[in-house]
């Protein structure tokens, strides 16, 4: 199950191709306008999966922290996994989403903006959630992505390693820097579905370690050339 | 080693630049953590009253705010020069 928590700019839908079949939203459910039922959309690849968009015309006080509760409980009678994609900033929208969390995976770009902001989320993870307020502490991944490991090599972008010693997350999985993103989402298809590309294997890593499996970490080091693409000049 | 490392070693690189940069305003950010809003202010006025009185720099005064379970306690330090104890 997947909420979009990004009231206002709803997007979620558009990534995953689904755009055409929102009727209702997580605020209409609030607000007592439709029913769960209602506004859920079911996944045209995964059976399991569904999904309930974020409003595009209300504002985000319409999100309620009781609302919010209401909709997650009694989404866990029915699923065993609730992701609550959050918006960006450390906005409303952004506490609502995190603050029932058991796990949180913090995504972020190897760049100092991005990596500040993870900073401040996990001060957030760690202070205004309902985990931290009973004294208890919600499970923190990281999720880094946009790698480019030759630009790494180079010493133009900050490392797995530096970020890791920055943020002091343990990692969920590394995704590159990919053609494959833009193409798939251009398409309105995760790009986990994009077989054999580098970013869906290396999003297939980070949800078998997030289900409990222990692997080795691809796309760390720059890919060795190989002897063709060094015979016949493979340049960048 | 790479032959292009040996050019690089002493040089100082984008990335690292960018986590010098990430430590020094990290460490800083995590001890504003969960302090009320007003503390910066609180900070400002009272090292304008201190100044009337004693030459003090900015990060001669420091206020913290401590919570716990039943209480908060407001932590006010100014730490003088040593020849302004004596008089
Ligand atoms: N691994 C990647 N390689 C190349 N481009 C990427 C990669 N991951 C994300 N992008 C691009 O970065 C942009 C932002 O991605 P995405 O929407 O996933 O980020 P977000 O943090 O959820 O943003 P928002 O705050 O708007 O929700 C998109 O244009 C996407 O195509
Ligand atoms: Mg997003």
């Amino acid at each position: 199950m997947m909420i979009d928590f990004d009231v206002g700019l709803r997007n979620l839908d558009l990534v995953m191709g689904c755009e055409r079949r929102v009727v209702y939203d997580l605020v209409n459910v609030i607000q007592g306008e439709a029913s769960l039922h209602q506004a859920l959309i079911r996944d045209k690849r995964a059976d399991d999966l569904f999904m309930l968009p974020a409003s595009q015309t209300r504002d985000k006080d319409a999100l309620t922290l009781e609302g919010v509760e209401q909709v997650i409980d009694a989404l866990s009678l029915d699923f065993d996994y609730i992701l609550c994609d959050s918006p960006a900033g450390i906005e409303r929208g952004a506490q609502l989403a995190m603050y029932f969390a058991d796990e949180a995976v913090l995504v972020t770009n190897p760049e100092v903006s991005s990596v500040r902001d993870t900073d401040r989320i996990i001060g957030l993870l760690q202070a205004k959630t309902r985990a931290a307020q009973n004294g208890g502490k919600i499970h923190e991944h990281l999720l880094l992505t946009r790698y480019n490991s030759q630009r790494v090599a180079e010493g133009e972008m900050l490392s797995l390693d530096d970020v890791q010693e920055i943020l002091a997350v343990p990692l969920i999985g590394l995704i590159p820097e990919s053609e494959a993103v833009l193409k798939a989402s251009n398409k309105g298809i995760p790009v986990i579905h994009e077989e054999g590309t580098d970013a869906a294997i290396a999003y297939q890593d980070a949800v078998s370690r997030l289900l409990g499996e222990t692997l080795p970490l691809r796309f760390a080091e720059p890919q060795k050339s190989g002897f063709f693409s060094r015979v016949f000049g493979g340049r960048k | 080693m790479r032959f292009k490392e040996l050019f690089q070693r002493n040089e100082e690189t984008s990335a690292s630049a960018a986590k010098e940069r990430l430590k020094i305003i990290l460490s800083h950010e995590r001890t504003l953590r969960g302090q009320p809003e007003f503390l910066p202010r609180l900070q400002q006025d009272i090292l304008d009253v201190v100044k009337r009185y004693v030459a003090v720099s900015n990060d001669q005064v420091r206020v913290q705010m401590q919570e716990s379970d039943r209480l908060s306690i407001l932590e006010i330090n100014v730490t003088f020069p040593e020849k302004h104890l004596s008089s």
